[in-house]
């Protein structure tokens, strides 16, 4: 889908600084922030940034994309669980696809993740990279 | 509240229709429902449609279909709750009905696929946009995600997801109706074309165009028309968070689960008096996560029910006797109203070669998403 720079630039916060927010009564992460706590219902949070370092849920390759993500297939892309329990969908770069497994830990970079054509916005956010 | 009835249903030919555009598909399969039930108005309609705005650019098809149909100004609305919408529009039929609001009301579902667009971003809609799909995530992508983890914890191979797409291309292979008429071999499955790994090519449903339809009356009004009834037991829904990766649990659908304990709370049954069901086999690895959240095998053992007959037509607990979403095709907005009409004609013992035997109660599942909403009908014969 095309982006707008309004809609770009608000979604910094979260695929460039990775900025989550903590709940000031259960302590429950949300990522993104949401304005209701999806565990205990309170509406008071507090700002954090997420754990880079985390484990490898399940994952899959994807050899059929949409058509923007066409020049990158075939590639990984898994659920990470963050050390500070929150969970992710990132693509895992870096690494052949036999080195992967459910359980492996991973590391959170930063990374292009798409971009409009030729001529249009780049965009970036997050992936991950296996730990050795 | 009135007890409601199904009294007629209709769908087009799943497939390629490039002749037919989508307001043609939603008219035929209208107009064999209503013939079917022999009503010679309906007082309102709801028509389950994912994305006809992606699709083919036209939104607002509420009032196109009406207009198309013949019966405006009557209301007219679309429903949408991905490839769930077409229970949903099931849903808002039945409390219409059930209110009193209406005596008969027609619930339809529709999607067009085939008109050049790319699919695969377009259900991509369905997962969440800004924390799925941005990263490159694809439908057959979240349900391989799935597939692995419930390989990893209960050990499914790739022959039992295999196993389900045979027996749904056996079942479809006998459904005039359904897109592929053809049986396929284990091999078949296990040698085509890696989409996202472990899914192949033919552990996922197809690109569709179809509609399918429904007339819905009170029960105590049933005896009035021609079409046969078949009574509804149950109607239950459910929500889940969107992203795939919020849920506890990875190797399961939860949603189904939620929604199928209401439904049998409503219906006043369990799980072993359901004679048939069609579930939401939009990948092979969702027919098996539905076999044990329908309570028919526990978890774990829904790759097995497949691969020992338990779920073929002759089976103990026979799954998708229509070919599925699999074989049948799966015209996303259409799918539920599809599932429901199988269970009606196996009801009424209309269903031909695909008949399954002293079929007296039958379940309806339908999912949107990876799980985020589900829905699940419940049917007797009368």
């Amino acid at each position: 889908m095309k982006s707008i720079i309004p809609r770009y630039t608000r979604e910094i916060p979260q695929r460039a600084r990775l900025e989550a927010a903590k709940c000031t009564k259960c302590g429950h992460i949300e990522f993104p922030p949401r304005l209701v706590c999806s565990k205990c219902g309170n509406r008071e949070f507090e700002p954090v940034t997420l754990q880079k370092t985390g484990t490898l849920l399940t994952y899959t390759i994807i050899y059929t994309p949409s058509e923007n993500f066409s020049m990158q297939a075939p590639y990984a892309l898994g659920i990470v669980e963050l050390d500070d329990g929150v969970r992710l969908t990132t693509q895992i770069v870096d690494a052949a696809f036999d080195e992967l497994e459910i359980g492996k830990r991973v590391e959170i970079v930063f990374r292009r993740v798409q971009e409009e054509g030729h001529a249009g916005i780049l965009e970036y956010g997050y992936k991950a990279v296996l730990l050795n | 509240m009135r007890e409601v009835a199904i009294i007629g249903v209709g769908m087009t030919r799943f497939g390629e229709l490039w002749n037919q555009s989508l307001r043609d598909i939603f008219v035929e399969a209208a107009l064999k429902a209503i013939d079917d039930a022999g009503v010679d108005h309906i007082d309102s309609m709801y028509v389950g449609s994912m994305s006809p705005g992606l699709y083919v650019g036209q939104e607002h098809i509420g009032s196109m279909l009406a207009d198309y149909l013949g019966v405006a100004p009557i209301p007219s609305s679309r429903v949408e709750s991905a490839c769930a919408s077409g229970s949903v529009a099931l849903r808002q039929a039945i409390f219409e009905v059930a209110s009193g609001y209406s005596d008969i009301v027609l619930a339809g579902g529709v999607e067009k696929m085939n008109d050049g667009q790319d699919t695969s971003y377009i259900l991509a809609t369905a997962a969440d946009q800004e924390y799925e799909a941005y990263f490159g995530v694809t439908f057959p992508g979240l349900y391989a995600m799935i597939a692995r983890a419930h390989m990893h914890r209960y050990g499914t191979t790739s022959e039992q997801l295999a196993a389900v797409a045979v027996k749904n291309h056996a079942n479809g292979y006998l459904n005039p109706d359904a897109q592929f008429q053809m049986k396929i071999t284990k091999e078949t499955v296990l040698n085509s074309t890696m989409v996202a790994d472990p899914l192949h090519l033919f552990d996922c449903s197809p690109v569709t165009d179809g509609g399918a339809a429904a007339i819905v009356v009170p029960l105590e009004m049933a005896g009035k028309f021609k079409g046969h009834p078949v009574k509804i037991l149950a109607t239950a829904q459910s929500s889940d968070t969107i992203a795939l990766h919020s849920r506890s649990d990875l190797s399961t659908v939860p949603a189904i689960g939620i929604a199928a304990e209401k439904a049998y709370k409503m219906a006043g049954l369990t799980p072993d008096k359901i004679d048939l069901a069609e579930v939401h086999d939009c990948f092979t690895i969702a027919e098996i996560c539905a076999t044990e959240e329908l309570g028919f095998v526990e978890k774990g053992k829904g790759g097995e029910a497949a691969e020992s007959g338990m779920t073929a037509l002759d089976g103990k607990i026979p799954i998708n006797s229509s070919g599925g979403l699999k074989s049948k095709g799966h015209p996303v907005g259409a799918t539920g109203i599809a599932q429901i009409a199988e269970i009606v004609h196996q009801l009424r013992g209309e269903a031909g070669d695909r008949q399954v035997k002293n079929a007296r109660i039958g379940l309806t599942q339908n999912m949107g998403g990876s799980g985020g909403s589900c829905t699940i009908h419940i049917l007797e014969a009368m």
